[in-house]
């Protein structure tokens, strides 16, 4: 076992981790101060991938394209936040939930009918080798391109969050919904406001996985869930908890499918270990939520007083 | 008249194949089951969906839980469904009690994720398991046997075996719902702090109920994949868990029908829009058919903003209204 | 209540009532099933589009008789694909089932087409089992047993003299039966044997074990999404400096360079037929393909095309007298006609016998990427598995 292998993996790890980072983060603002389960959230992931898609091919150029996705679902998602799921902030969670799920059965359909099954979308030309980090260490250019987007949108939320007036309201809407409101903050706007900007980091998520997965419709079942446990584990309403928790969920995740297979490996035949590994790995993410929640029930940094 | 109406509804039901085998359709027969299938998993969800007011996320591991351990047992050649089937009934209730039992100590969101979280660990456990067949699902030669000269794999003679099993489910959910044990649950779904602060035993009764639903759900999951001859992993995931929910939404959570209704709606539509054409439709949009679940899905939102009673609750509505 | 209740039951119920059109015994039905979304769809809609075209070019009929497709996608799910095959077979009538690309999903729903003594021709998967043990009369492969390729593979390697080979298939039974071939005929080293998740993307975690590795040759089962996307990233990780990709014939072929593009000069692989073999049936269906889809065929339409051709030459033998089965049966078996692979029979497990040739990706006159014959790996091979059928 090379010291060069857990490097590789470890980045790995961090750059998964810190993608879903930015599927968590929307979506720990959203439950934490509007209360609403939000399962069409990887929906929005999907309309921005395949807008990202599309505005690549228009536009001829990888940035330009991913760039003016993000407002294209940034204004999607409001426009659904003010149609669809206004009402559903006065109701109760399991119809929520419900609603968003025939949200992303719609969703689904409507880019199918939209765009097709998928989207071709690739890695652009300048960033699809490998680069030097030191020697015998070489790693995919692109791949060091998310985790330094992700880096810095993660940086760039925390100030948002931390330092400014806007942050203040949402720290406040997230810790006392009632008190920030009789407070007189206009609540719709801020509301409206807030899902845009979920919807916005999902559009980058979205851009920038697509060429490494794919741009297909579903894609943003999977990864939602994932997004849920992230947010269960960090605490609702803290993005502190969601960068943490994902973080944790992205290394345990990769580390799992990388190691366990080679673990096991010693003890069974080739096919069990490939089978077994990336199963136990994903066990292994519901666990640590299971445990986690018994130890601290609010999760690890829960925002709510 | 209302009471007449279920009694209606058993003796269609009993004479429905009479008419499918003079047009030689046994497609519909084959059709028909696998709905009396999924009205006992969307019934058995209904009875803590609806009447305990627990929103589980995870009861597609118990019916998929239900359908694995029947398709194991008979690919390892035990044939007879009367070993098979209580084989996977226990399976599920030992599973909704472990699950359950951890579970219910939490509430709200929470109670919603860890219930999923369950239900995806099985799910890839499950998916894990190259011996049966892993994703690629298990396929098995034959339906479980009954003896007693009935031959399961004829599709008319499993068509009234799953119409007895629901028949059985419904009946055992109308007196579970018209007893003490269910009037609890019911006390429980409106207030749970005044049912405890009352002194009923609040998480025995949930448990008890989880444990019954799950039971429910294995003999489904036993029934589908006797069905289909045919089991794989997407039985236990989580979306599989949405639909049941759609289903149970659909047709009325917490009335009796309501899983029944639910079924035949969701998959009534489902087969309605991909395999009957109509003309007019296809000229405006030609490939409708293959978009089928945006119709779904556009009626279960609208059921869930402007309905939520479900068909069932509307039903009773204008019932109410009218007399 | 009563009424309300009454009332969709009853429609419901009279539906079944509705007389249904007569079933014409004077044409064909084809159920055609396949993967048409998806990250691999582009390989069933190949085997769609080249099927259509060959009935296309023979007047819309097949065996002289008028014939009908009914086209369904899978969605690379076993049991949607499962309860097509029960649709076309128990309310469509068809005569014929095909179309299925993966092994996986064609294994969950042929049972329905045997049990109904349906025939299920094959323009891709042909699994070791059906080769073997379970071989069945209803069905027959028109394609290549799955193991052939990676038989070949495996034996160019080891002609190669490649001393360790680094192996990667996903977790099913094609998969396994593709690195069972290729250690069949290669005696090197085998630097590991990794089985990825069906259907797997990000393949990061196994590239960095291929680093740790050094091995000479990486030899990938991936098909269709899957092998786009490893080799992109084998590429981007810098590994196709220092090490050898072989694939199997379909894990190069043209969907894959549409998507990759370049990264793809200089991987060799094997399979059955190439752009450029030279015979006539070859030619005209290449000319055709590329007139009509604008694309140039891969495996997947060269296989598609083949059934139809095969399915046309059997109806044609038994007269258009379709439901005498055994007829059309021994009549496929005869296989009475042009192939585009050159020179077609069928072994008595009714899978093929056949030549198998190394290709390289190269580009053609007009400087597009394209595999190009190199030269011929085995003769008349059948497969590994027909000693175990009980079939004559």
């Amino acid at each position: 076992m090379s010291w060069i292998l857990i490097v590789e993996q470890s980045l790995n790890g961090l750059q998964f981790g810190l993608m879903l980072f930015l599927l968590a983060a929307g979506l720990t603002l959203v439950f934490g101060i509007m209360d609403m389960i939000n399962l069409a959230h990887g929906s929005l992931y999907m309309l921005g991938a395949f807008l990202a898609a599309t505005l690549v091919q228009a536009t001829g150029s990888f940035a330009a394209g991913v760039l003016l996705a993000i407002p294209a679902t940034a204004l999607l998602g409001m426009l659904l936040e003010m149609s669809v799921l206004r009402p559903l902030y006065a109701r109760d969670h399991l119809s929520q939930v419900l609603a968003t799920f025939a949200l992303i059965l719609i969703l689904n359909e409507a880019v199918r009918i939209i765009w097709g099954p998928d989207m071709p979308l690739s890695v652009p030309a300048e960033l699809s080798g490998p680069v030097q980090l030191f020697p015998g260490m070489v790693y995919p250019a692109y791949r060091l391109l998310i985790i330094g987007v992700g880096a810095a949108v993660a940086g760039a939320l925390y100030l948002l969050v931390a330092r400014t007036r806007i942050g203040m309201l949402v720290r406040a809407g997230a810790s006392n919904r009632e008190m920030a409101l009789a407070m007189g903050v206009d609540i719709r706007r801020l509301f409206t406001l807030l899902f845009g900007v979920g919807a916005g980091l999902c559009a980058v998520a979205g851009a920038l996985l697509g060429p490494l997965f794919a741009v297909q419709v579903g894609m943003g079942e999977n990864i939602l869930i994932l997004a849920f446990v992230v947010i269960v584990i960090g605490g609702i309403g803290s993005i502190r908890g969601a960068l943490v928790g994902s973080l944790l969920v992205g290394i345990v995740d990769t580390i799992g499918r990388a190691f366990l297979p080679i673990l096991f490996g010693i003890f069974f035949q080739p096919r069990v270990a490939s089978a077994a590994g990336p199963a136990i790995a994903s066990v292994l993410v519901y666990l640590l939520m299971v445990v986690i929640l018994y130890i601290k029930p609010q999760g690890l940094f829960p925002a709510r007083g | 008249m209302r009471r007449a109406a279920p009694w209606v509804a058993v003796v269609l039901a009993l004479a429905f194949p009479l008419a499918m085998q003079a047009e030689h359709q046994t497609y519909y027969l084959s059709f028909a089951s696998r709905i009396f299938i999924y009205a006992l998993a969307a019934t058995s969800l209904n009875l803590i969906l609806g009447y305990g007011g627990m929103i589980s996320f995870g009861h597609a591991a118990f019916v998929g839980t239900g359908a694995y351990v029947s398709s194991i047992l008979l690919s390892e050649g035990v044939a007879s469904a009367w070993i098979g089937w209580p084989a996977a009934v226990a399976a599920s209730s030992l599973a909704a009690l472990a699950i359950g039992a951890v579970s219910l100590r939490t509430r709200g969101v929470y109670f919603i994720m860890i219930t999923l979280a369950f239900a995806q660990m099985v799910f890839f456990l499950v998916n894990s398991m190259k011996a049966y067949g892993g994703d690629e699902g298990l396929s098995l030669g034959e339906r479980a046997s009954v003896g007693l000269g009935v031959d399961l794999g004829s599709d008319l003679a499993f068509y009234y075996a799953a119409l007895a099993a629901l028949a059985a489910g419904l009946y055992g959910l109308h007196r579970l719902v018209h007893s003490r044990f269910g009037r609890v649950i019911q006390a429980v779904r409106e207030n749970e702090e005044r049912a405890e602060a009352i002194g009923f035993p609040v998480y025995r009764h949930k448990l008890a109920c989880f444990v019954i639903a799950g039971a429910a759900g294995g003999l489904a999951g036993a029934l589908l994949a006797s069905h289909g001859k045919y089991v794989n992993p997407n039985v236990l995931h989580w979306t599989q868990s949405g639909t049941l929910m759609m289903m149970v939404i659909l047709g009325g959570a917490g009335r009796l029908w309501g899983g029944v209704i639910g079924a035949a709606a969701l998959l009534g539509l489902e087969d309605l829009i991909a395999n009957h054409r109509v003309d007019w439709l296809a000229a405006i949009l030609p490939n409708y058919q293959q978009h089928a679940s945006l119709g779904v899905g556009a009626v279960l939102l609208a059921i869930v903003l402007f309905a939520p009673q479900g068909i069932a609750g509307m039903l009773a509505r204008k019932n109410a209204c009218s007399s | 209540m009563t009424r309300q209740l009454l009332a969709p039951i009853l429609a419901w119920a009279v539906a079944g009532w509705l007389p249904l059109p007569a079933q014409a015994a004077d044409k064909v039905k084809i159920g055609f099933i396949s993967t048409l979304s998806g990250p691999s769809a582009a390989l069933g809609v190949d085997i769609r589009d080249a099927f259509l075209l060959a009935v296309k070019m023979n007047g819309g009929r097949l065996g002289g008789l008028p014939a009908e497709v009914v086209v369904g996608d899978d969605q690379f799910k076993p049991d949607v694909g499962r309860q097509l095959a029960e649709k076309n077979i128990k309310l469509d009538k068809v005569n014929f089932l095909t179309g299925f690309v993966f092994s996986n999903i064609m294994l969950a729903s042929v049972p329905v087409a045997f049990e109904n003594k349906i025939i299920y021709v094959s323009p891709n998967a042909a699994p070791s089992p059906l080769a073997g043990k379970q071989c069945n009369p209803y069905f027959f492969a028109a394609s290549w047993p799955n193991d052939a390729y990676h038989e070949a593979a495996g034996q160019y390697a080891t002609t190669r003299g490649y001393q360790a080979v680094y192996m990667l298939a996903p977790n099913y039974q094609a998969g396994k039966d593709s690195l069972e071939g290729f250690k069949r005929f290669y005696k090197g080293t085998i630097a590991g044997e990794v089985y990825t998740q069906l259907g797997q993307l990000d393949y990061s975690a196994e590239l960095a074990q291929v680093r740790a590795a050094k091995p000479a040759a990486v030899y990938i089962f991936l098909p269709g999404g899957m092998g786009v996307n490893f080799i992109k990233q084998f590429v981007a990780a810098g590994l196709s400096k220092d090490m050898q990709l072989i694939t199997p014939g379909f894990s190069s072929d043209q969907d894959i360079i549409r998507a990759v593009g370049d990264p793809m000069l200089g991987i060799f692989d094997a399979a059955h037929w190439a752009l450029d073999l030279d015979n006539a049936a070859n030619k005209k269906f290449v000319a055709e393909f590329e007139k009509e889809y604008k694309r140039l065929p891969t495996v997947y339409a060269s296989q598609g095309y083949d059934t139809a051709l095969l399915i046309d030459s059997a109806v044609r033998e038994v007269k258009g007298r379709i439901e005498d089965t055994e007829g059309v049966r021994k009549a496929l078996k005869a296989a009475k006609f042009q192939s585009v692979r050159g020179s077609f029979r069928f072994n008595r497990n009714q899978y093929p016998i056949q030549d198998y040739y190394l290709r390289v990706v190269g580009k053609d006159s007009q400087g597009r990427l394209v595999n190009k014959t190199m030269g011929t790996i085995f003769k008349d091979r059948g497969d590994a598995y027909v000693q175990e059928c009980p079939m004559k």
